[in-house]
């Protein structure tokens, strides 16, 4: 048996225990240990937004912070943004409105992160969306529809 | 990432007891820890967790100057209304600098200490070399793809660039870095590169960044940040500068000036020579633009870097115009 250790976290409201190696990402805990795969593993070296979730409402990055850094911490990821079989959230219903991806790899960590842009109030006009959306690269080059479900996801829920 | 064992500190003399021990690294927001530690440059053995330490992330600011926690996370300072009125620089840095997210994480204090780096440090598997990871086993990037390294402050070891947009402002306002009780002016507190570009900072072994301060000034209080990089958001300054002015009672004579560069030196750079020439002067474009060609004195380029001896001082003036508009 290596250096494991127990952590307590809770996920979308829900209380897990785990047992982890401290190195253990938020990310790889999500994936691999609770099968919440739609947090999605791209550059896995804080490059590429596809891990965004949310700790205590805030977006960051799940493959820089480690799972045991995160006890004590509400964590939310796409899988909890709503409820199941409940209306999907704004973002959400904008991002299929308007066909804001092709691949869908980079899409939870675009909503994730879009929902944190709005929240902040920095979806105000279309190149501050850009900025703020920085931190979400698309490689299929969606962006532009990326930026009209922001906009208008923002108008949902002002 | 190899691994190693955790321990979540409750106080600061907690952290500093165990962060004296070997191969021990303090976590904050981790993006420069986890980033490094995938890939191979970094091996702590152990690693004190910090970010659960209350009381370290304050932000005041007062008739003297700003103070910000070193667990202030780089967002909330960002978007601090009195940093945005007494120091618009540092504020346009940060938002300015990497991404939402990791904003979010990053801290103050982390920030400082982000590592100088290149892309040869960050990839020991294929190079071994580097004499900032091995003192003394070379450099690749002297004779390699250079594009994003520093003209200035360099030496024969080392050329990679200090990355942070924070620390260009906060050296042209004079901030000072608290280590506990010991307090280093930031000028002081990073190190050129010299034969021991492994020594990054002046901190001790067992010591802790707990607070920044900046002294107010008019100056900072009419200051601004410009970056230019190749792409226009989450992207590291291909050159940067922070300016800020006061001006005589007549409006355009100038009575201060402090000019801090980012993206062109191995450490946050103060362009004192500029200032030297602009102080006492009136403000008007061809003086601008003759000072800032002082920006770039005793420069050195290897190849693929050169353009920074051309866009620095250009840089440089158009942060001046702006920041004179703003006085």
């Amino acid at each position: 048996m290596t250096n494991q250790t127990t952590i307590n976290l809770e996920i979308n409201g829900q209380a897990h225990t785990l047992v982890v190696e401290p190195r253990v990402t938020l990310l790889d805990a999500l994936r691999d240990h609770l099968e919440l795969t739609g947090t999605k593993k791209g550059c896995d070296q804080g490059q590429c937004g596809a891990c965004t979730v949310h700790v205590d409402g805030e977006r960051v990055l799940s493959c820089l912070t480690l799972a045991v850094q995160v006890e004590g911490r509400a964590v939310t990821t796409i899988e909890g943004l709503s409820d199941p079989g409940a209306e999907l959230h704004p973002v959400q219903s904008a991002f299929l409105e308007h066909d804001a991806f092709q691949c869908g790899y980079c899409t939870p960590g675009q909503i994730m992160s879009a929902v944190s842009c709005i929240r902040e109030g920095h979806a105000g006009s279309d190149d501050e969306i850009r900025e703020y959306m920085s931190g979400n690269l698309c490689r299929c080059g969606a962006y532009p529809h990326i930026v009209e479900a922001v906009r208008e996801a923002a108008k949902v829920m002002s | 990432m190899r691994d190693f064992s955790y321990l979540r500190a409750s106080s600061v003399d907690e952290a500093l007891s165990a962060a004296s021990m070997p191969a021990t690294m303090l976590l904050a927001g981790g993006t420069t820890l986890l980033d490094l530690a995938k890939c191979g440059v970094n091996a702590p053995e152990r690693v004190v967790d910090i970010t659960h330490l209350k009381g370290l992330d304050a932000i005041r600011v007062d008739a003297k100057g700003a103070f910000i926690g070193a667990l202030a996370k780089m967002s909330r300072v960002a978007a601090d209304p009195a940093i945005l009125a007494e120091f618009p620089a540092v504020s346009e840095a940060l938002w300015q600098a990497a991404s939402a997210q990791i904003r979010n994480m990053a801290t103050i204090g982390g920030n400082l200490l982000q590592r100088t780096r290149c892309a040869y440090f960050r990839d020991p598997a294929s190079f071994p070399a580097c004499n900032k990871r091995v003192p003394g086993s070379g450099c690749s990037a002297m004779e390699g793809v250079n594009r994003g390294h520093a003209v200035l402050g360099t030496s024969d070891a080392c050329i990679a660039t200090y990355p942070g947009d924070l620390a260009a402002a906060l050296v042209a306002f004079d901030a000072v870095v608290h280590l506990g009780e010991r307090k280093v002016p930031i000028d002081d507190f990073f190190l050129l590169p010299g034969t021991t570009p492994h020594k990054e900072h002046a901190m001790h072994p067992g010591e802790m960044i707990t607070a920044i301060t900046i002294p107010a000034s008019a100056a900072a209080r009419h200051s601004t940040y410009l970056k230019v990089r190749d792409r226009q958001s989450y992207e590291f300054a291909a050159a940067s500068a922070a300016v800020g002015i006061e001006f005589e009672a007549d409006h355009e004579t100038i009575r201060d000036i402090r000019i801090g560069l980012g993206g062109v030196a191995t450490k946050p750079w103060r362009a004192r020579t500029v200032e030297d020439a602009l102080r006492g002067k009136v403000l008007e474009p061809d003086t601008i633009k003759s000072a800032s060609r002082l920006a770039v004195e005793g420069a050195i380029a290897h190849g693929g870097n050169h353009y920074k001896i051309e866009l620095a001082p250009r840089v440089v003036e158009r942060a001046i115009l702006k920041s004179g508009a703003l006085a």
